[in-house]
């Protein structure tokens, strides 16, 4: 065999090694690692599996913050306004821009209660206060009355 | 009326623009309006300078007639942030990235000034006619110069407080400069390509733009990288967030045609694969346009969603990338590479090198735009990709492609004398030692992935250091700054491994007076003050901790946009960082406090530039400058393989191996 047919026989099975590793790689990492977003309405009406990392996404109900007495601990009442309210429990600091009547997102798994577990809270929208997920779904942020109910520190 | 003539300017540019493109293109067929070209670059960039000088300007005084000026400043910020705000947002920062674009291609415009006439022409008409699609785009979609009349504002929306940062002032216009560097190397290709002049002296003439173009990229990044850090991430320094990714993948794709480049001008070889790369590394920037500026994916920091916008950049990207690969697809299949290599040679580590940097690159790709075959697949079912896929394909990749780095000073073109690894491996296998007891003895407990970086990170810089004590004597500077390059990945490796293994964190419900420890150090909540910013009004918090640093970590609020803001309290430190953000408060007036020890994350960002130092390093070669000359024939030794290799391009065949 000649050098330069060798040297191509290099190059096609290094292209073919890459290709199959990327491909065992690909497959393998998205089928733990994709998470698939839910609105209030699927994960109330039962679409949303149990113990299994998704993301949810809703509306926060004004007053509905829950601070424990102690630890970081605290929960609140995701809804879209149109009777779907789900409970999120987080143990943690919530983002800055975490706001009542503000749309959020949360990942983490339903519990068996159908709590949802929180493991990270995130607070990415656009000007109108809503996460791009979210952003189909025909409902909007509200005014709480009590605002800004995460940062007394400033209320005055 | 200032702003008028500088909207007027840059309509000016788009003609210009235009004529460049033509003219450029004539002028390599005809060679007598080659003076037109530069004397039309040189045009654009005096244009489009004085355009984005008038929107500075109103920056600065505060036009809020100015409908950008008045969605994005305000009087209150301080001057510095006033004129950053100028790239702060989708117009103006497209503004900046055409300017950039015009700076590039006068630079190609008087560096490339003997170049010959098909080559220069190309280039600059090539250049043109992409300018000319983006000041269209930012024309006919995003104009920064729209006036609010009559109805001015009397005060400005502010400059969102995330981006009220030194970041903001530096690491937009870095990183745009990478990007629209790379169009220089796709017009040298696509000039190649054209002419039929796909040879080693295209490879020499376009290598410098190329490693000018990645450096810039390489500190973009990293920038970007260290700004999330103490800004937005909580002491988190990569998110493999699409915008993150939309940075990073030209960036791989430019480090695989830096090293392509080399092979094609010192051997000859694999030329259609460098000018596909060079292809790819561009359209790569444009597809980051693409996801940035048309919000089709989340992101933490897109701009606002505006679908005509997405469309036009995808119009764009459609247009270039499709006529690049047309070009490709005629001129390619004419390219016959006559240079050999056996087994183990320099050409073949640099093959894997692009192999492994290319599935990188594929692999980040596949999972940036997963979510958007998705949603179209199923119809708006929404998704995301979470870090841990990134993080499962891309860490071995980059370890396996360690391995093969650490090989490079030792491996010579054509063929390499086994006998030159035995040193290799003597250090390779010290570096496995040291692997393994550093993390052990510094860190307390064995982990891999900190054991197999320093492992990997010590073998380079062993490999590169003793091959540069053996060519103290004869060392080029381009031959140095491979090697600071080199150990600069070798730096961030470690860097990476060190903090992802050995970073503690911990959350604590914290009112003044308490105390908490960490990773051995105690930290207590000494004070809480008030403090009153330019625009801002603050919580600073005091922390202390038992080995006397203090940290003051504040929680900001900027009234005008109702905006609260996390600032870090960093201790910053060679060796570890000390990093403490306040949470919110909590109705009994104590506060949400998140304390972390981040061991190495500096060597990340000193790793990244050391790798773009040596891009830069290298340009300054003399070797490049007598190219450009074409004068002196006398040539070091080292570079005679160079030359026949440029000669065997020409038609001639190589020397016999």
């Amino acid at each position: 065999m000649n050098t330069q047919r060798r040297n191509r026989l290099v190059a096609i099975v290094f292209l073919l090694g890459g290709t199959a590793i990327t491909a065992a790689l690909v497959l393998t990492a998205l089928e733990e690692n994709v998470n698939l977003f839910y609105p209030p309405e699927r994960v109330v009406n039962g679409d949303a599996p149990t113990g299994v990392t998704i993301r949810a996404g809703g509306m926060v109900v004004c007053g509905s913050v829950a601070h424990d007495a102690s630890g970081l601990g605290v929960s609140f009442v995701l809804t879209d306004y149109k009777g779907s309210d789900f409970m999120v429990r987080h143990v943690g600091i919530l983002p800055d821009l975490f706001r009542e009547g503000q749309g959020i997102l949360v990942t983490g798994e339903l519990d068996s209660e159908r709590v949802f577990r929180a493991s990270e809270v995130l607070a990415k929208h656009d000007e109108n206060y809503m996460p791009p997920e979210m952003a189909g779904i025909g409902i909007e942020a509200e005014a709480c009355d009590s605002p800004d109910s995460t940062d007394p520190a400033f209320a005055s | 009326m200032i702003v008028e003539i500088g909207h007027f300017a840059v309509v000016a540019a788009l003609l210009v623009a235009l004529a460049l493109g033509v003219v450029g293109h004539v002028s390599a067929v005809n060679g007598t309006w080659r003076s037109l070209a530069a004397t039309l670059a040189s045009c654009q960039l005096l244009l489009l300078a004085f355009g984005f000088a008038v929107l500075v300007r109103a920056f600065f005084v505060s036009d809020f007639s100015v409908a950008y000026v008045a969605e994005n400043s305000n009087s209150l910020l301080p001057w510095y942030y006033r004129v950053s705000a100028t790239w702060g947002a989708h117009e103006g920062s497209f503004l900046l990235w055409t300017l950039i674009m015009a700076v590039w291609t006068w630079a190609v415009s008087l560096g490339c000034s003997r170049l010959p006439d098909e080559i220069f022409g190309r280039v600059l008409g090539t250049m043109g006619l992409l300018n000319f699609g983006f000041v269209l785009f930012l024309l006919a979609t995003s104009s920064p110069f729209e006036r609010l009349l009559p109805g001015v504002p009397a005060e400005g929306a502010d400059l969102n407080p995330l981006l009220q940062d030194f970041g903001l002032i530096v690491h937009p216009p870095l990183l745009y400069t990478g990007y629209v560097g790379f169009a220089v190397a796709f017009s040298f290709a696509i000039a190649a390509l054209v002419s039929g002049r796909l040879d080693a002296a295209w490879a020499r003439w376009s290598r410098p733009w190329t490693n000018v173009a990645w450096a810039f990229l390489t500190v973009g990044i990293a920038l970007g990288s260290w700004w999330a850090y103490y800004e937005l991430g909580w002491g988190g320094w990569w998110f493999w967030d699409p915008v993150e990714n939309a940075s990073f993948m030209p960036w791989l794709a430019g480090t695989a045609l830096l090293h392509s480049l080399a092979v094609t001008e010192k051997r000859g070889a694999f030329k259609s694969w460098t000018a596909l790369l060079a292809i790819a590394a561009f359209s790569l920037s444009l597809l980051g346009a693409f996801i940035v500026r048309s919000g089709v994916l989340t992101s933490v920091h897109a701009f606002a969603v505006d679908p005509e916008r997405g469309l036009f950049v995808l119009a764009l990207l459609a247009l270039a990338v499709g006529g690049a690969l047309t070009v490709y697809a005629l001129r390619a299949p004419t390219i016959t590479s006559r240079a050999r290599y056996g087994g183990f040679s320099r050409e073949l580590l640099l093959l894997v090198n692009n192999a492994i940097l290319v599935v990188a690159l594929a692999f980040v790709l596949h999972g940036t735009l997963y979510p958007l075959a998705h949603e179209a697949i199923t119809g708006g079912e929404k998704t995301s990709v979470g870090a841990p896929y990134f993080n499962r394909g891309f860490v071995p990749l980059m370890c396996v492609l360690a391995c093969f780095l650490a090989l490079a000073p030792v491996a010579r073109w054509k063929r390499t004398p086994l006998a030159m690894l035995r040193n290799t491996g003597l250090m390779c296998a010290a570096a496995l030692c040291l692997g393994l007891a550093l993390p052990l003895v510094l860190g307390g407990t064995f982990k891999l992935g900190a054991a197999v970086a320093v492992a990997l990170g010590l073998w380079i810089m062993f490999v590169h250091g003793a091959d540069l004590w053996r060519r103290r004597d004869s060392t080029t500077r381009g031959y140095l700054g491979m090697a600071l390059a080199h150990v600069g990945f070798a730096v961030s490796l470690i860097g990476i491994g060190a903090t992802s293994e050995f970073s503690r964190e911990v959350d604590a419900r914290m009112a003044v007076g308490d105390s908490v420890s960490l990773n051995g150090v105690t930290y207590r909540f000494a004070a809480l003050r008030r403090i009153e910013g330019p625009n801002y009004i603050a919580e600073q918090a005091e922390f202390v901790t038992d080995g006397g640093v203090h940290l003051y970590p504040e929680k900001r609020h900027y009234p005008v946009r109702e905006q609260v803001m996390t600032e870090a309290g960093i201790a910053a430190g060679f060796v570890r960082d000390l990093y403490i953000a306040l949470g919110s408060t909590l109705p009994d007036g104590s506060w949400g406090v998140r304390i972390q020890d981040k061991p190495m994350v500096r060597w990340i960002w000193l790793g990244a530039l050391m790798m773009a130092l040596g891009g830069v390093l290298a340009v300054t070669d003399p070797r490049y400058r007598r190219l450009n000359a074409r004068a002196r024939s006398r040539r070091e030794p080292q570079n005679a393989g160079g030359l026949a290799a440029a000669g065997g391009a020409r038609g001639y065949p190589s020397p016999a191996k």
